[in-house]
């Protein structure tokens, strides 16, 4: 059973990436959708402006998925022969995955929260859409910051 | 309500706050020539329904109707919004006490949509049950009550109820968790207790008479006031310098018109930054303030056209508009 560790541990950070930035994501894009049915109830013309900015916390989600992917195709489970791994490349995939999960679940919720209120530029000023898309954006930076480490992480751990 | 929860119905504020008269809108009101043209203008903007008849109480009246359903419909918990219907809520009181009194019959002295109804505050007092009103209400009630009854002092009847009005609020303010409902309690509070000041020193009102009739707030010490308006309404203004109101102090010294303007502007500034919130019940209750202050803006353009007042005039007693 304890031979088995190091591969419970690469899949726990597999699913700590997924889940995480799952997590945040639908937080984000839940909080933004409330304020973006708000716009459309009064003014249905601006669907397609406050529907991007809806969807802009959802890509933590996506990252997370991707690490989790590239974690599970990297230890073989996702070919079906999983590599034997011992308990510290375990820990070190599980640390590989942290970033994304953990920035992930922040970075999307207070996403969602600035998008709600670049919703409240587009209700009141729907020309200024271009702007008021560049704030949630900018949090979107450190999102990919830690997609990129992590996808380098572990995809440098031997396994 | 966690603040998170009113983000849908802070959007469609936004959305609504579109419809609000800026500024420029009302510049355009005051400067149609005359009151019929003003009521058509208010109809180009939508105010009214279309079964509204084109004069100004039916329309103002619809119109505060529209702004209570809307929020009504964006919030199930109403109870941040109570303060708001203080003032109504004790008129109807004082209403109903002078009505039940003096045996009259007049359905067109209570204002309607308050918390508790006219109908429920007339019968509690019809049947000297105040303990049927709600606790900051049933000693007030009970106590201007009796003193109408036995008294006949109508003035005193209303200082009683209006003192309990100014301490619920205060209270209310006090409990409230938005910073926007606690500003508005203690401005309009401390405000209150100014127009007392300065109409009891018109009026050559007793100490103790002004002591009755004004709240205690944080910003005004109530009994340096009152004591200020012995002194005369410079005294007033001297204390009132000292204090956050010190503008109010140089509008009371220009004319009382501009004094009440300053003291609307006054809530206006505080909620101003509601403007850029996107969360929380604060941007509601803005709305709700900034309509109230849009309504009285056009009644008092309206009448003021009614009478024949020049537009400067009109202008002078203008508010400030949120947006």
């Amino acid at each position: 059973m304890w031979s088995q560790l190091g591969g419970v541990y690469a899949l726990l950070g597999a699913a700590v990436a997924a889940l995480l930035a799952g997590i945040g994501s639908a937080i984000g894009v839940a909080i933004a959708g409330q304020a973006a049915a708000g716009v459309v109830t009064e003014d249905p013309a601006k669907f397609s402006k406050v529907l991007i900015l809806q969807l802009l916390p959802g890509t933590q989600g996506i990252y997370g998925l991707l690490v989790a992917f590239v974690t599970l195709s990297k230890t073989g489970l996702l070919g079906g022969s999983m590599a034997a791994l011992d308990v510290s490349t375990g820990l070190m995939i599980l640390a590989a995955c942290l970033p994304i999960g953990i920035v992930g679940l922040i970075s999307a919720i207070n996403q969602g929260k600035t998008s709600v209120a670049s919703i409240g530029i587009v209700a009141k000023k729907p020309e200024q859409f271009g702007k008021a898309m560049l704030f949630p954006a900018m949090v979107e930076t450190y999102a990919i910051l830690a997609l990129l480490i992590s996808i380098l992480a572990v995809n440098s751990i031997p396994v | 309500m966690s603040d998170l929860e009113y983000t849908y119905a802070v959007a469609r504020i936004r959305s609504k706050e579109l419809s609000l008269f800026s500024s420029a809108t009302i510049e355009q009101l005051i400067a149609r020539k005359t009151y019929e043209s003003c009521l058509q203008f208010l109809q180009e903007k939508g105010w009214g329904d279309s079964d509204t008849p084109l004069e100004a109480e039916p329309i103002l009246i619809r119109e505060r109707e529209k702004t209570w359903e809307d929020i009504r419909e964006l919030v199930s918990d109403m109870s941040a919004f109570g303060i708001l219907d203080y003032p109504n809520a004790f008129h109807n009181l004082k209403a109903a006490i002078k009505e039940v009194c003096t045996e009259g019959n007049s359905t067109n002295i209570f204002y309607k949509d308050t918390n508790p109804s006219a109908e429920f505050i007339l019968e509690a007092v019809r049947d000297r049950d105040f303990s049927r009103l709600p606790a900051y209400m049933s000693e007030a009630a009970a106590e201007a009550f009796e003193t109408l009854l036995h008294t006949r002092d109508g003035q005193l009847c209303d200082v009683i109820v209006d003192r309990a009005a100014l301490d619920a609020i205060y209270r209310a303010g006090k409990a409230a968790k938005d910073e926007v409902i606690r500003k508005y309690a203690e401005s309009t509070v401390a405000v209150a207790d100014i127009k007392i000041a300065v109409r009891a020193q018109k009026t050559a009102k007793s100490l103790e008479f002004m002591k009755r009739a004004m709240a205690e707030c944080d910003t005004l010490n109530a009994e340096a006031l009152a004591h200020a308006a012995l002194g005369g309404m410079e005294a007033i203004r001297d204390y009132l310098t000292g204090t956050d109101y010190a503008e109010g102090a140089a509008a009371l010294a220009e004319s009382p018109s501009a004094f009440e303007r300053w003291c609307d502007n006054r809530i206006i500034e505080s909620i101003r930054p509601q403007k850029y919130n996107s969360f929380s019940v604060g941007p509601i209750v803005a709305y709700a303030l900034a309509r109230e202050n849009e309504i009285k803006t056009v009644r008092i353009i309206l009448s003021g056209k009614l009478n024949g007042l020049s537009d400067d005039s009109i202008r002078e007693r203008v508010r400030e508009m949120y947006v």
